[in-house]
């Protein structure tokens, strides 16, 4: 119980946080990327300010405490692989990022203001999840066959 | 056109914030605070720890709505026609699912712990968007 309402709240200030730093605007978001054209620098403040805050927040939590408060154990990736599958995937997701404007990040909290164009994307964008996975899991059980 | 106001200060406090959110989901459950990873837990076939992940993920979606119902305003507007929505939404879907992650995951937790998986795809994506955004608003006139 204690890890949901943790987590209902951080979700709160992470959609907060979204909210008022412009990431959940896709006019925005596309004026940072559009350097010779109408260009808002604000999202690099952004990626800055919650960089900063993470580094500096992580060694602390990791240096103090040798467990999460409501879980047994840290569960932190450790993949070292940069493969060809880590690179195409992320390269699509930026040119989808830059033809909709949206992030999962951004998209999620922009639900809440209740306009349409933010459930457009976002189901397309489960769709396109769930696609891939079925493509990803079909592949793996033909590589293991 | 669309311009947009630059906003330095509200956008680094936001930064702070969604920061913030970083690390107190790691301090308490242990978790990368990646909105793929958040969110794919709760698409079929779901994941035995759902409850959490739709816990966190109906926050999100509340804060805005608190926010602006508090007064509060929240800048949108959408450039994109429904097509692009359409079109960029699937790519989106397919690429992060592939790449693991997206600008939380791999641009904010990742960097913050220096994976070099993380810093490959994020300077990956993000110069992605800047050829994307560059090619439909300059070269197709989009």
């Amino acid at each position: 119980m204690n890890k949901i309402l943790s987590s209902l709240f951080i979700g709160l200030v992470f959609g907060l946080g979204i909210s008022i730093s412009g990431m959940a605007n896709p006019a925005k978001v596309l004026n940072f990327f559009d350097v010779f054209g109408t260009w808002d620098p604000s999202l690099a403040f952004v990626m800055g300010g919650a960089l900063i805050t993470t580094a500096i927040g992580y060694r602390i939590v990791f240096g103090r405490q040798s467990k999460p408060i409501f879980e047994n154990a840290f569960q932190v990736p450790n993949n070292k692989t940069i493969d060809a599958r880590l690179l195409l995937g992320s390269a699509g997701f930026g040119v989808g990022w830059g033809i909709a404007g949206f992030c999962p990040g951004g998209a999620i909290p922009a639900l809440g203001l209740g306009h349409s164009e933010t459930l457009v994307f976002m189901g397309s964008m489960i769709v396109g999840i769930l696609i891939a996975r079925f493509l990803g899991t079909r592949r793996a059980r033909l590589v293991a066959a | 056109m669309f311009i947009t106001e630059f906003t330095p200060w509200m956008s680094l406090g936001g930064g702070v914030l969604i920061g913030l959110a970083a690390v107190l989901l790691m301090a308490m459950n242990g978790r990368i605070a990646g909105m793929t990873g958040i969110l794919s837990g709760i698409l079929p076939p779901v994941s035995a720890d759902w409850g959490w992940r739709a816990a966190f993920l109906i926050g999100a979606i509340l804060a805005p709505a608190l926010f602006v119902a508090a007064g509060g305003t929240v800048e949108f507007a959408v450039p994109p026609s429904t097509l692009a929505l359409i079109v960029g939404g699937l790519i989106v879907g397919v690429g992060v699912y592939f790449g693991s992650g997206c600008t939380s995951g791999h641009g904010v937790c990742g960097m913050a712990r220096l994976s070099p998986r993380s810093i490959a795809a994020t300077l990956v994506f993000m110069v992605a968007a800047f050829v994307t955004v560059f090619v439909t608003r300059h070269m197709m006139g989009i």
